[in-house]
């Protein structure tokens, strides 16, 4: 749609594993005349379809809003989560990208905690029992009073909007030399504690969603920052020093 | 086997229905609660907050979602706002009002005593968002913000940046997600609903696959909730998520839910148009971009200089002129097919000739390039990452795109379909909208559904019917396991020449060409029979590859293309037999002398309700005469 869009021959090593178990291999496709105005995923839909008519498996891959909010897609291309663009989803990401002839490797997330469940797809259930133990506000529907009861400081709102940001697509674990969640989930105990409603009970949000992420086998933060390099979201680091502020809080202080 | 309409609208004069059918439901009482199971299907606004409140009530819920994740459900992709009436800004708004601004934008087809409760708990949702850690934005002094949207004159909507629905979503999600640690919710992720159980003519349970296994399960439960969204991916290409599905739904309407208005859907006027034949879904740029956006093409159909070459005077403001006190904020409805009236004209522009420009130049120039980023920076990005071209330098191209469905299952005042104990919520059902929804109620309607309708009428229906213990073993469990898994198999066993995906294309090309943005006699009957052949064609030359077993994405497609190739027909049946023009529906032979839709209020004031007669036959077509007490009816008019 640009007028600028060429066609391009790429190479792809493609990460294919048939099942948890399998142990996987890469292997390898050439696509002739991909329009650079083609998303990522649109290059594999071709790639896809092209399979299909041969009567052979297509590649699975995770994939579902195409608009780069639901946190479904995922893929290491070239060794970066979600590929080269900074702040782009793969759904987002366009093959002008990409050069003419040039080789792309696609893996799916590797962690201990998303174990492989066919080729590029992964099973990252273990966020959703993050958010379980302790992600929320305590709240029943019919106990709200009037939502401009408390204000809040803007600037208290903005930084809870900034992490409240996070698609839980698990680039970060992915990018992470640790596979550690803290990001993740210091997004989330961010911000609920920046907000008078998450406040009551930020000490317990943070012990035990912290000892969840243990418990799911994400490793510990040393500081490397690939996670908010890779966040397509850019989920700032500074939520991991917040959380790890109400984690020592709900250690240090009596109940 | 006729099936009777009764809406159950509570008597009384309006502002006083609800609380009085409240006060008449059925108690469970909370010992009993627990005893009571219940499934609900989607976990987006309408499914997660009822399948939340439902479990904080005390009842036994199992959610079930397609996705990795009940957080990835569509309504995630809302970004302008949710509407309410909080009168905060003082600029006159109030319940009635937007219970009759939605009346009137849904063209008069919607059911008023529906429409007047969801303006009601509106406010309800707001303050429960809030209680839930949802950032909505706020001003200087802390309290909530609020902007405008289409078809109203104040500022109703709440928003959290460009994504309302994303943290409305999440806020639902973190809400279910808590019941399901506590043990009151099963989850069961990446399933698809292949069949609904209906025994002794209630519904009682679902057949699913788990597609990554590819086993196929029975699940029963007291009662069925529907939450499983619209069905705009008939059209191949929309705003919709790749595994938005009619199929729940659908296997509902064949079991003798009633489909009401299948033909009403919704093309929004400001989406990123189509580039290319690799496109795979459209993508929506917020209505709230109209607020600050002007549309207009060149005056002269063959100017083919850039944008911002073309000087003031050469530029048809075209909203603005023909709509001079809605302007740029007319209904989404009128503004689509003001931009298909101008590609037809041959004003279209992008080097397609499909699109039309929203030009932020005069926004920026009056209130700076900061105040527009902090308003849509993240929208302007993202139009940026796919056309590589940025709205602060030239105007964007938009073009229409189907992006949501009025119709769906008919629902009674309780929510409940003509199938007893199948109850349908948020976009699934047909209740609010009429035939055009106003932007930043769908989300609105989802969390009223979930959160502060059925949490009432569930517990009515469980307390006034007695309902009777089965389990997975009774024979109709067997039996429509055996039909599903013979259908899957009949997938594997084509073995043809063309993927689903060509079908589905195929079928999105005559959706839009005769099922669109304007529809006539002619095109709908031809519509009908090429569905028809299309579907002939589909069951003898489809090919799926793989297996039963494991994951199969091939087989899970075909499945959901064998439905829209169904409801596809029934759609443009329903077009053709309203031959009046309202809201998203535009039949070119009923328009006024200034091409605006013309209504048949003697004869079409009614909702049509599609009754399942048996594959491949006419369906039977019933009416649900509206009466409108309270708005009176009049030509829409936002000149």
């Amino acid at each position: 749609m640009s007028d600028n869009g060429q066609n391009i021959t790429v190479h792809l090593k493609i990460w294919r594993q048939k099942n948890r178990k399998d142990d996987g291999r890469f292997e390898d496709y050439t696509l002739n005349d991909v329009s650079q105005d083609m998303s990522f995923l649109e290059m594999l839909d071709v790639l896809n379809n092209k399979l299909v008519r041969d009567g052979k498996d297509p590649v699975a891959f995770d994939h579902d809003c195409r608009e780069g909010i639901c946190g479904m897609c995922s893929l290491m291309i070239n060794g970066q989560a979600h590929g080269p663009m900074r702040a782009t989803t793969t759904c987002q990401l366009h093959m002008r990208s990409f050069n003419d002839n040039e080789t792309i490797v696609i893996e799916p997330w590797r962690a201990q905690a998303f174990p492989v469940i066919k080729d590029l797809m992964t099973d990252r259930s273990s966020f959703d029992k993050i958010i379980s133990s302790g992600g929320f506000v305590s709240v029943n529907v019919g106990n709200a009073q009037d939502a401009n009861t408390l204000p809040i400081k803007k600037e208290n709102a903005d930084l809870a909007m900034d992490a409240a940001a996070c698609i839980g697509c698990g680039a970060c674990v992915a990018s992470c030399p640790n596979a550690s969640a803290m990001l993740f989930a210091s997004a989330k105990i961010s911000q609920l504690a920046l907000l008078p409603q998450g406040q009551v009970e930020a000490k317990e949000r943070a012990a035990e969603m912290v000892k969840t992420m243990d418990e799911e086998g994400f490793g510990n933060c040393t500081n490397h920052a690939e996670c908010e390099a890779s966040c397509p979201k850019e989920i700032n680091l500074s939520n991991i020093a917040r959380m790890n502020r109400e984690f020592f809080k709900s250690k240090l202080t009596s109940k | 086997m006729a099936f009777k309409l009764d809406s159950k609208i509570p008597e009384g004069p309006i502002q006083e229905k609800w609380d009085n059918h409240k006060f008449k439901c059925k108690l469970v009482n909370p010992a009993n609660k627990r005893k009571y199971s219940v499934i609900v299907v989607g976990t987006g606004l309408a499914g997660a907050s009822a399948a939340s409140s439902l479990a904080e009530l005390g009842y036994n819920v199992k959610s079930f979602c397609i996705q990795d994740s009940p957080r990835r459900a569509h309504s995630i992709a809302a970004q302008g706002g949710i509407n309410a009436a909080k009168n905060y800004p003082n600029d006159g708004d109030s319940i009635w009002r937007l219970f009759y601004d939605t009346v009137k934008g849904g063209d008069y087809r919607a059911r008023e005593a529906n429409v007047y409760r969801l303006a009601q708990v509106a406010n309800n949702i707001i303050d429960q968002a809030t209680a839930q850690g949802v950032p909505f934005a706020r001003d200087y002094g802390g309290y909530l913000a609020n902007r405008s949207f289409g078809g109203a004159q104040v500022s109703r909507t709440f928003y959290a940046k460009g994504q309302t629905g994303q943290q409305l979503l999440l806020g639902a999600y973190q809400s279910m997600m808590r019941q399901v640690g506590k043990n009151n919710i099963q989850l069961y992720t990446r399933r698809e609903i292949l069949d609904i159980v209906v025994i002794d003519g209630r519904a009682r349970g679902v057949i699913v696959r788990d597609i990554v296994t590819g086993d196929i399960e029975r699940h029963v439960a007291d009662s069925v909730i529907l939450a499983s969204g619209g069905y705009g991916n008939v059209f191949y290409l929309s705003t919709n998520a790749m595994a938005s599905n009619v199929g729940a739904a659908w296997k509902a309407y064949k079991k003798g839910a009633g489909f009401a208005n299948p033909c009403f859907t919704q093309i929004h006027p400001t989406c990123i148009p189509v580039s290319g034949d690799h496109q795979s879904k459209l993508t929506l740029m917020s209505e709230s971009l109209r607020n600050d956006g002007r549309v207009w093409v060149p005056k002269d159909k063959d100017d083919k200089r850039h944008p911002n070459d073309i000087p003031e005077d050469e530029r048809d403001y075209y909203l603005e002129r023909i709509y001079p006190s809605f302007g740029n904020l007319v209904p989404r409805d009128v503004a689509s097919r003001n931009a298909k009236n101008q590609v037809d004209e041959g004003k279209g522009v992008g080097h397609t000739g499909i699109a039309v420009y929203l030009d932020f130049s005069a926004a920026i120039k009056r209130d700076g390039k900061e105040v527009i980023a902090a308003k849509y920076g993240n929208l302007f990005d993202m139009y940026q990452r796919i056309t590589d071209e940025s709205p602060y330098e030239q105007p964007m191209k938009i073009y229409p795109a189907v992006h949501y469905t009025m119709g769906g299952l008919w629902v009674d005042y309780n929510l409940e379909s003509t199938i007893p104990g199948l109850h349908v919520l948020g976009e699934a059902n047909f209740s609010d909208h009429g035939a055009n929804r106003l932007g930043a109620s769908a989300l609105m309607q989802g969390l009223a559904d979930g959160y502060f309708v059925i949490p009432y009428t569930l517990g009515h229906y469980f307390g006034t019917n007695d309902i009777t213990k089965v389990d997975t073993t009774h024979p109709e469990f067997q039996k429509c396991e055996d039909e599903a898994k013979a259908k899957l198999n009949k997938f594997l066993e084509i073995n043809g020449t063309r993927t689903s995906d060509d079908f589905h294309k195929a079928l999105g090309k005559i959706m839009w060409e005769y099922v669109g943005m304007a529809r006539n006699e002619a095109g709908l009957k031809t519509a009908i029979s090429e569905i028809q052949k299309l579907r002939k064609e589909f069951w003898q030359d489809l090919k799926v590859t793989g297996t039963n077993e494991g994951v199969n994405t091939e087989l899970e497609k075909a499945g959901r293309v064998a439905d829209f190739l169904e409801l596809g027909e029934l759609m443009a049946r329903d077009a053709l037999e309203r031959p009046e023009s309202c809201g998203g529906h535009f039949r070119e032979e009923s328009q006024t002398e200034e091409n605006e839709a013309k209504r048949d209020d003697e004869n079409y004031a009614h909702s049509a309700v599609w009754e399942f007669t048996g594959l491949d036959q006419t369906p039977n077509r019933h009416k649900e005469e509206l009466t409108f007490e309270n708005v009176p009816l009049t030509q829409r008019s936002y000149k």
